[in-house]
């Protein structure tokens, strides 16, 4: 069991109270996942900057030189913003692969949590509440986010097995359920040369949509075919830099239910954690069908693509 | 008409009031309010009083259900009226995954659509939803009626006994040893009572009767121990 969470803005004036917002819904979570926590927010879209959120295990040392030591590598302006475990890099825009050379150079120890223009990923283990206020989750804004809150099933209860995992630039994968097929597709992936990390089965399934996308299929086609690639229980929610995407296995056993009004679209493990949103008894409220892949973006309108 | 709000008593407390209800009572209305999709409310009563809640609930609402009506002014999350004995659940929205599971009698009324395994092992009890029903609905159903005014999903009756499928509109597919059955007198007027419990005006001769077609390797003697 775990919690998920979900929130795309469709009322920009409400894009400063996203956080706090979505933290009440993730703490309304904490008994689907009392594990960990994370959250990955969608913020300002910087024409000039990139973001890289990293993690430390000592933050306090690691994150000391770490501004200076980034902008001699790169020799451009950095900022670095220290937020508990997490700092959050901002860099000139498309310098992303060059930067993350750099990091690996400067502190092997450090963990990326997410790169990309406008996403940043918080995740820790502890309470919902706790990770929340750690990161100061309720003051961010943001035009969408996801959150998820973690009773581990598959692998250890640690930062790195804690979702949400980051897929690619300003992409992110959270996940209710638990792969079977993961330790073989595991191995498959990593002789494709890609980079797992952990024995999480989420990570495996973060990896898998990530080969896909490197080989070309779009998001849609990637949470199409994982369809018929991934094996086991999944409610899976992904975010892209403008928007949000749902799907659900055909067992469909792990929980959904959807909220969309003027302002809004909610996801949500449970109807619980919509309750507090503004207009939810007027919001047309729903359950993702099996199988289809859901999107809703800013920039197209929302799309129900059957399976 | 007693009213209980959830924003200031706790689940067990609500609940511990409607179970403490007699045959006899003479508090027979009570209302539900700011319910906020908890789960398990107004679960295990066994008195003939009326429950209304005002709003949506979360897990096994009305779960385990004896003698009482159970009213859901919204949708109900999954295993609503699971394991029910008798009485009667009415959901005025939606209803999730497994509503009406296990359910050995009464009645479950759903006015939308409710989700995959909705009747899912029936032993009695008798389902009727307004809307659709989702994917492996009445798997393993043993006895009673699901009376679908919709289409139903993916599987329907999969690996059926002796519970009775009514269906209107389309069926995705039929599960294991579940087919198409005819339609015969008894069955029209036993469908015209159900509809008219359920509150739906559907004509009963609208519906395709579904059932065990009786082939699995249960229902061989020879498998008999």
């Amino acid at each position: 069991m775990c919690g998920i969470v979900g929130l795309f803005l469709k009322d920009r004036s409400l894009e400063p109270q996203l956080g706090a917002m979505l933290t009440d819904m993730l703490i309304t979570m904490t008994d689907r996942g009392p594990d960990s926590a994370g959250i990955a927010i969608y913020g300002e879209d910087d024409a000039t900057r990139s973001k890289i959120t990293v993690q430390s295990e000592t933050p306090d040392t690691s994150f000391a030189t770490l501004e200076d030591d980034l902008r001699t590598a790169l020799g451009a302006q950095v900022a670095v913003t220290r937020k508990d475990t997490h700092a959050v890099l901002k860099i000139p825009r498309g310098q992303i692969a060059p930067a993350r050379a750099a990091l690996a150079q400067i502190d092997p120890a450090l963990r990326v949590m997410s790169s990309g223009d406008t996403i940043e990923i918080y995740k820790e283990v502890g309470l919902p509440k706790d990770v929340a206020s750690r990161f100061d989750l309720r003051s961010m804004s943001g035009t969408h986010g996801i959150g998820h809150t973690r009773m581990a099933t598959e692998s250890l209860v640690t930062t790195m097995g804690a979702h949400p995992f980051n897929t690619g630039p300003d992409q992110c994968l959270v996940h209710n359920g638990s792969l079977s097929n993961h330790n073989r597709l595991r191995r498959k992936l990593q002789r494709e040369g890609i980079v797992i990390e952990t024995e999480n089965d989420t990570e495996v399934g973060a990896a898998y949509l990530t080969w896909r996308m490197q080989n070309g299929a779009s998001l849609g086609e990637a949470l199409q075919s994982s369809l018929d690639d991934l094996d086991g229980f999944f409610t899976f929610v992904v975010g892209t830099k403008d928007g949000f995407g749902v799907v659900r296995d055909p067992i469909a056993c792990k929980p959904a239910v959807m909220a969309e009004t003027d302002q809004y679209v909610a996801f949500g493990s449970e109807y619980r954690a919509l309750v507090s949103l503004p207009g939810i008894d007027y919001a047309r409220v729903w359950e993702p069908e099996p199988a289809t892949v859901y999107f809703w973006s800013h920039d197209t309108t929302p799309t129900r693509k059957a399976a | 008409m007693q009213t209980i709000d959830m924003d200031t008593t706790a689940l067990r407390d609500l609940n511990a009031a409607l179970q403490a209800q007699a045959n006899e009572t003479n508090q027979t209305a009570w209302e539900i309010v700011n319910p906020k999709g908890s789960h398990a409310i107004a679960v295990g009563l066994d008195a003939p009083i009326e429950v209304t809640v005002k709003g949506s609930t979360g897990y096994y609402c009305a779960g385990m259900n004896k003698q009482a009506t159970v009213h859901v002014a919204g949708s109900a999350g999954p295993g609503v009226a699971e394991n029910m004995m008798s009485g009667t659940v009415v959901i005025e929205g939606d209803a999730s995954q497994y509503a009406g599971a296990t359910g050995n009698g009464g009645t479950l009324i759903i006015k939308g659509n409710a989700s995959s395994r909705c009747g899912i092992s029936m032993k009695g009890i008798d389902i009727i939803v307004h809307g659709n029903v989702g994917h492996m609905s009445a798997f393993m159903a043993q006895s009673g009626n699901l009376v679908v005014c919709g289409d139903a999903g993916e599987a329907l009756g999969d690996s059926i006994y002796e519970a009775r499928l009514f269906v209107r509109g389309s069926v995705k597919s039929l599960g294991a040893d579940c087919i198409e059955k005819e339609m015969r007198d008894e069955h029209i007027s036993m469908l015209t009572e159900l509809l008219a419990r359920g509150g739906c005006d559907a004509k009963p001769e609208d519906f395709k009767r579904y059932g065990s077609a009786r082939q699995l390797y249960n229902f061989n003697i020879d498998n008999a121990y």
